[in-house]
């Protein structure tokens, strides 16, 4: 459980911005379009060079290395880009024998489809993918399998062609994807954008399910004053470069 | 045999074939007559004068000579790896990364074959080390260009595809392999078809050389399978130095993809 509190993040576009979210809490940000909320997400998660310090509870961001950084601190781009073939093979592979034994029973329960994250626990891994290596928590396949459900996929969905995918269910898939880092703090870029309305829903109640179940800190870019409303939270607005509450 | 010398009256005859090229592409409207000629005139300028400068070379065998002939070259070559990038990195990097590259590679390689292989003496005979040299350089050259420009191209082009990975909790290896290991193979691919179809479309350059200058072809064989290895192993070590360097430099300490490093696309190549 940890906040995040942005200390003096400045770009040429930005700020200075000083800003605290609290473990748990969730912070809408709004902005007319180029007002710079995606590059202070992206500034935040360390992409784009800037000024500033960010800190994840007591800890500060030069103190942690990047990569480590970005699996704490999650952030969901407006668009979802995928590097690999299948929708599972994004997502962090488990290597302990116990997440294995624990995964059999949702093996059997799916029947005949077993998911490919499943498939791939069982062959020996050759290497391990580096950037699980350190990794503090992976959430266990259960957990995958229930977020899946809740965005409405069944969990045969990981073995799928990210080429099949629609621009929402990429969108839907990329949060899980995200959640599978299990991330301290989350930074949403218009989560729900290319969602119908039912769909929408389904994210906004996943995101909200997270945050209380983990404490993770959220800061939301949303252009929709009805899930504001909705949703409740702190709502701030960038205007001139800086973070204003909403009036 | 003897060597046949070719008078001017020879050259003259085929320069016409060029000159009637160009006539033809005039004709066709290919709009690139003007490039033949000046290209056909600079080749004639160009392999004129190093003529004359390694006639004088040759005669003197003197070490700071042909280090200042190697310089220049590997200059050229420097500046030719930057003109073929379509986006080229910022600063001394456009240039350095290239350069550093060949530098590493083709000295390296061809050093290793005067001293070590063909046991030259002294080892800079300059018969020996400027043509070695020089078919080392071109050929790094192309591949290290071809890759590097793979390389810039293809991150600038999958820009969220790297970001994505970063943001999954990757470091900047992880991000950059895929798009790394394309530009690797992009640049290794001209040598090692090369290798494969050797003697069976055409005679390598330098096998024919030999074989008009009157070498025994088995001989002249033996020195082309030589200067084939040397060029796949000095395009390799080249093109792999280059492409690290390269994509190291596309990300800062905080392994951040800054492609604000590369200018903007050059339209001419």
């Amino acid at each position: 459980m940890s906040g995040l509190r942005l200390d003096g993040i400045r770009s040429r576009a930005l700020g200075p911005l000083d800003l605290t979210v609290a473990a748990g809490e969730l912070v809408f940000v709004s902005g007319p379009s180029g007002s710079g909320k995606s590059l202070l997400l992206r500034a935040i998660a360390d992409l784009d060079p800037h000024e500033g310090e960010v800190w994840l509870g007591e800890e500060p961001r030069s103190r942690i290395s990047p990569s480590r950084w970005r699996r704490r601190v999650g952030l969901l781009p407006a668009e979802a880009f995928w590097w690999a073939e299948s929708v599972g093979e994004h997502l962090p592979v488990t290597t302990s024998a116990e997440a294995l034994r624990a995964t059999a029973p949702i093996g059997s329960r799916l029947g005949s489809r077993i998911p490919p994250i499943i498939v791939r626990l069982a062959k020996p891994l050759h290497r391990a993918p580096r950037h699980v290596s350190n990794h503090p928590a992976l959430p266990d396949p259960s957990a995958i399998a229930d977020w899946l459900d809740r965005l409405g996929f069944a969990p045969d969905v990981l073995g799928w062609s990210v080429a099949r995918l629609s621009t929402g269910e990429r969108q839907r898939l990329a949060l899980v994807r995200l959640l599978a880092q299990t991330p301290e703090a989350l930074l949403l870029d218009e989560a729900t954008a290319n969602l119908d309305p039912s769909n929408g829903a389904r994210v906004e109640s996943l995101v909200e399910t997270y945050r209380e179940a983990h404490g993770a800190a959220v800061l939301w870019v949303s252009h929709d004053p009805e899930q504001r409303k909705r949703i409740g939270g702190r709502s701030l607005i960038i205007r001139n470069a800086r973070l204003e509450p909403e009036a | 045999m003897t060597l046949i010398h070719l008078s001017p009256f020879d050259l003259s005859l085929a320069a016409i074939l060029v000159l009637l090229l160009a006539a033809m592409s005039w004709r066709l409207r290919l709009g690139i007559e003007r490039r033949v000629l000046i290209s056909a005139a600079r080749s004639t300028v160009q392999l004129m004068l190093v003529g004359l400068v390694l006639k004088v070379l040759f005669a003197q065998t003197s070490l700071p000579l042909i280090a200042l002939m190697a310089l220049v070259m590997l200059c050229v070559a420097g500046f030719e790896v930057m003109q073929r990038q379509k986006r080229r990195y910022r600063g001394i990097w456009g240039y350095g990364i290239g350069a550093l590259s060949m530098f590493l590679s083709a000295f390296t390689v061809t050093l290793l074959a005067l001293t070590v292989i063909i046991g030259v003496e002294p080892w800079y005979q300059p018969q020996y080390l400027i043509p070695l040299l020089g078919m080392l350089l071109g050929n790094t050259m192309s591949g290290i260009a071809v890759a590097l420009d793979s390389l810039t191209r293809q991150a600038w082009d999958s820009r969220g595809r790297i970001e994505a990975r970063l943001l999954a909790g990757g470091t900047w290896d992880d991000a950059i392999e895929e798009v790394r290991r394309d530009a690797l193979r992009a640049g290794l691919i001209p040598i090692i078809n090369a290798m494969a179809t050797a003697g069976l479309v055409s005679l390598p350059g330098m096998m024919t050389g030999q074989i008009l200058a009157g070498s025994p072809p088995m001989e002249a064989a033996k020195y082309q399978l030589l200067i084939m290895f040397l060029i796949a192993a000095g395009t390799g070590l080249g093109s792999m130095a280059a492409v690290w360097i390269g994509s190291r430099r596309l990300f800062d300490d905080r392994q951040r993809l800054r492609l604000d490093r590369l200018a903007a696309a050059n339209r001419s190549s």
